[in-house]
């Protein structure tokens, strides 16, 4: 074989701390190394040209670049070969930058350990074999996990270019935080005036199949076929009788019910419609409250419902969906506020969470838009905000911004002023945080223009004092202790990764960070993509992000996934298993380790049985190869051969 | 921030075989080095798809030829990409530590640990501390002593 070798400077970034003239002198005293250089940005054009010139005039077979990790520019390099002729399989890469110059200033031991990786990458390359992607069909249906605005707008938008979508929701309705909030800052538009249209046409569009009240129970298959199970969840209400009259809650006589959607301020019926503006509007049992599952007798609903939808003996159902690519959009919780034991979160009536007040300004409310304490419903004067309640604290695991704390506080500081303008808003903050359009306009106007008072400090505790609460913190600019008499404490708590996003993830085979949101492909560069081909992130499940930012990452996946589907076929990744039948014994235990039901076993005319691998459904995890006693069973682009010749480099 | 990571000098050049996955600890080892997060240069990372295809030979041969140690590393335990290939590598691996003693090999020159792509600072640690073991055993005594030496070419199996 004839190898080029390309060492790359990366302008200073290996070249500062690596002598890439010298691996590359090095790398030619390697066995089948024709040609060597170093180059100063090799994935930048010309050094793409110049790998691909190189090819032409040296009559290259192989080519190592020797650059930074292939995480991030193996497919680059790939395709630079391939125009040039070669297989992309020709190809092997070896981590300089990530591996080497970013982690030690040690010039020689780096210079060394370069080369040494070099030496791996042509010595696995003697042993690469040209691979060759076969086609598979592209189911072209979307599976959208996730009906808050991110998925809604998801939906929306694959929906609008011809796709079909498949939408799970596990509440009973879709809408998710944004359908609790209000107002939306900056702009004080009023949330469900924009929202509601949107969900309603999501529940309009003949190519979305809504499940709400569901969740994912199961996901297999890969980018283009995957298979997915949904669990129902039993509702105990028949939704495609239910009219959503309201006549069942009207006259459910189980009132204690936790009202999640206003975040437990006001109790719920056991049957129960979450919002006016519910989509879908049907009603749902809450089996913990209702007389007829806890005692045994009521039934008063099934008697009064006028299209006989109540159904008590109703079981959970699983249904099957086929689809070719999925989005997550599975959002945000809230911080626990009353973590914070100081604060009184939990403890204290009147000392509530963001959304909790949230809930209190809408007109939907628990208290009709009028702002009332939760303790006696008298009308609060003086109203005390407390910024960073679980973000940027690392005594709590929450040493993240939550990033839209800051500017919900001006809002509902602006709110307030509106409501009740002889009342006192005093916010205690550590830092504003708010960079966007119109952003810090906004909070400025709040203190401007409506007298909000901002402190700059941490609040040490919250006490009641008669009906009332003290707040006693710190103002830091002005170096003094501080003291605030309030009749609301408002918690700026903080966004915290969904309680189930580590289950989802596993079911997805995607991976999260330390706080449980999901890893993007790349920071920068691949903000929707997962690892996982054909998953795709959008909102608050990736990390703490505003109103806009998970509409644009909604529209961001769904562009991504039309892109995908403009094609019919997908081309399938040849780096799979491939068993040899000469040596295979028919143990057929390649089968029984296998993930993903990618191998099945065949007879042979002459009676005997082997073991043979179903390209398209494996996924090249190469856990058979390790199995294999007579190692018959070989992980293309990575068999024994090919590792055992990188690790012999440095057996010598 | 971890302050004070060791780096030891390399008085005597020692080398480490590290077997990452990719779409863990690869990932990990990358985010260690686009923060800057400085280790130890010992270590020669082989990129594999999952812990899960670690043969065992894998890691004895390049014991039993003189490298100074070998360290896999891989997604943590229920967030594998391939869903289960890290719970058969944990097996595998574990029976092998064991193994290695009646191969005359220090188990301690062997280890396997489990670090996410986003656990740069984790990587970072568990680098260091893996090859400050291996600087305080000190070279592997197989070395070039009496053990055939590979022969040319790839160390190949019946295939």
């Amino acid at each position: 074989m004839r190898i080029g070798v390309f060492v790359c400077q990366c302008g200073t970034n290996i070249a500062g701390t690596v002598d890439t003239e010298a691996v590359a002198r090095k790398a030619l005293e390697y066995a089948d190394v024709v040609y060597a250089t170093s180059y100063v940005y090799t994935c930048s054009e010309p050094g793409q040209q110049e790998i691909q010139r190189r090819i032409k005039e040296m009559d290259l077979q192989g080519v190592v670049v020797a650059a930074c990790s292939p995480r991030m520019h193996e497919p680059t390099f790939r395709r630079a070969v391939e125009r040039a002729g070669l297989n992309r399989y020709m190809f092997e890469m070896a981590n300089i930058r990530e591996h080497v110059s970013w982690i030690s200033t040690d010039k020689e031991a780096n210079t060394r350990k370069a080369m040494e990786l070099v030496h791996m990458a042509v010595a696995k390359l003697r042993f690469n074999q040209p691979l060759f992607s076969s086609k598979v069909p592209i189911n072209k249906r979307v599976l959208i996990i996730g009906a808050g605005v991110a998925g809604i707008q998801a939906a929306l938008d694959c929906s609008d270019g011809g796709l079909d979508v498949v939408l799970v929701e596990k509440n009973p309705s879709i809408g998710g935080k944004m359908a609790q909030l209000d107002k939306t800052f900056p702009t004080i538009d009023c949330s469900s005036c924009i929202l509601g249209p949107k969900m309603v046409d999501t529940a309009q569009k003949e190519n979305i199949t809504l499940y709400a009240c569901s969740e994912v129970e199961s996901v297999a298959g890969y980018v283009g076929n995957f298979k997915v199970q949904i669990r129902k969840k039993a509702t105990y209400v028949d939704w495609n009788a239910c009219t959503g009259c309201g006549e069942c809650v009207q006259k459910c006589p189980s009132r204690k019910a936790p009202d999640t959607f206003n975040e437990n301020l006001s109790n719920a019926r056991a049957i129960n419609i979450p919002f006016p503006q519910a989509i879908p509007k049907k009603a749902t049992i809450n089996r913990d409250y209702c007389l007829h599952f806890t005692r045994g007798k009521c039934g008063v609903c099934k008697k009064i419902c006028p299209v006989r939808a109540i159904d008590y003996d109703m079981q959970d159902e699983i249904v099957t969906e086929e689809v070719g690519a999925i989005i997550v959009a599975t959002g945000y919780d809230l911080f626990d506020h009353s973590v914070y034991g100081e604060y009184g979160g939990g403890r204290y009536p009147d000392v509530i969470s963001g959304l909790q007040y949230e809930r209190i300004l809408s007109a939907s409310g628990p208290f009709g838009g009028h702002i009332k304490r939760p303790s006696d419903g008298s009308e609060p004067k003086d109203i005390v905000f407390i910024a960073c309640v679980g973000s940027r604290d690392a005594s709590v695991g929450r040493p993240y911004c939550s990033g839209i704390c800051c500017m919900y506080i001006a809002k509902q500081a602006i709110l307030t002023k509106d409501h009740l303008p002889d009342s006192n808003c005093y916010v205690f903050y550590m830092d504003i945080r708010s960079p966007g359009k119109n952003y810090d306009e906004f909070v400025r106007r709040a203190q401007e223009e409506y007298g909000v008072q901002y402190i700059r400090g941490r609040v040490g505790k919250v006490y009641p004092r008669g009906d009332r609460l003290v707040v006693q913190g710190a103002d830091t600019l002005l170096g003094i202790q501080v003291e605030v008499e309030a009749d609301l404490v408002v918690l700026a708590t903080g966004v915290e990764a969904s309680s189930g996003a580590a289950e989802l993830a596993e079911k997805l085979r995607i991976s999260y960070d330390q706080y449980g949101f999901y890893m993007e492909s790349h920071p920068k560069l691949r903000p929707v993509e997962t690892n996982t081909a054909g998953v795709y992130l959008a909102g608050a499940c990736q990390g703490p992000k505003d109103i806009p930012a998970s509409v644009a990452q909604g529209s961001a996946a769904a562009a991504k996934i039309q892109a995908l589907f403009a094609r019919d076929v997908i081309e399938t990744d040849p780096q799979v298993a491939l068993v040899n039948e000469r040596t295979c014994v028919g143990c057929l235990k390649c089968i029984m380790v296998c993930p993903f039901g990618a191998i099945q076993s065949k007879t042979l005319r002459d009676g005997s049985i082997k073991a043979e691998v179903l390209a398209s459904v494996c996924q090249g995890c190469g856990l058979c190869n390790a199995t294999c006693p007579p190692k018959a069973i070989q992980l293309q682009h990575a068999t024994d051969n090919q590792i055992l010749a990188e690790l012999n480099t440095l057996c010598a | 921030m971890v302050q004070s990571v060791p780096s030891p000098a390399p008085q005597t050049s020692i080398r480490i075989i590290g077997f990452l996955c990719n779409w863990c600890s690869y990932g990990g080892a990358d985010t260690a080095g686009v923060c800057r997060f400085k280790q130890p240069t010992d270590l020669r990372v082989v990129r594999i798809p999952c812990t899960g295809r670690v043969d065992p030979l894998f890691v004895a041969k390049p014991l039993i030829y003189g490298v100074d140690g070998v360290l896999v590393s891989g997604c943590h335990p229920k967030d594998c990409h391939y869903a289960v290939g890290n719970l058969y590598a944990r097996r595998r691996l574990e029976v092998l530590k064991n193994f290695l003693s009646f191969m005359g090999i220090d188990k301690r020159r062997f280890d396997y640990a489990w670090v996410s792509a986003s656990e740069g600072q984790r990587w970072q640690q568990v680098v260091s501390d893996f090859s400050e073991r291996i600087h305080q055993l000190g070279p592997n005594p197989l070395a070039g002593k009496g053990i055939p030496q590979p022969v040319q070419g790839p160390l190949t199996r019946a295939t």
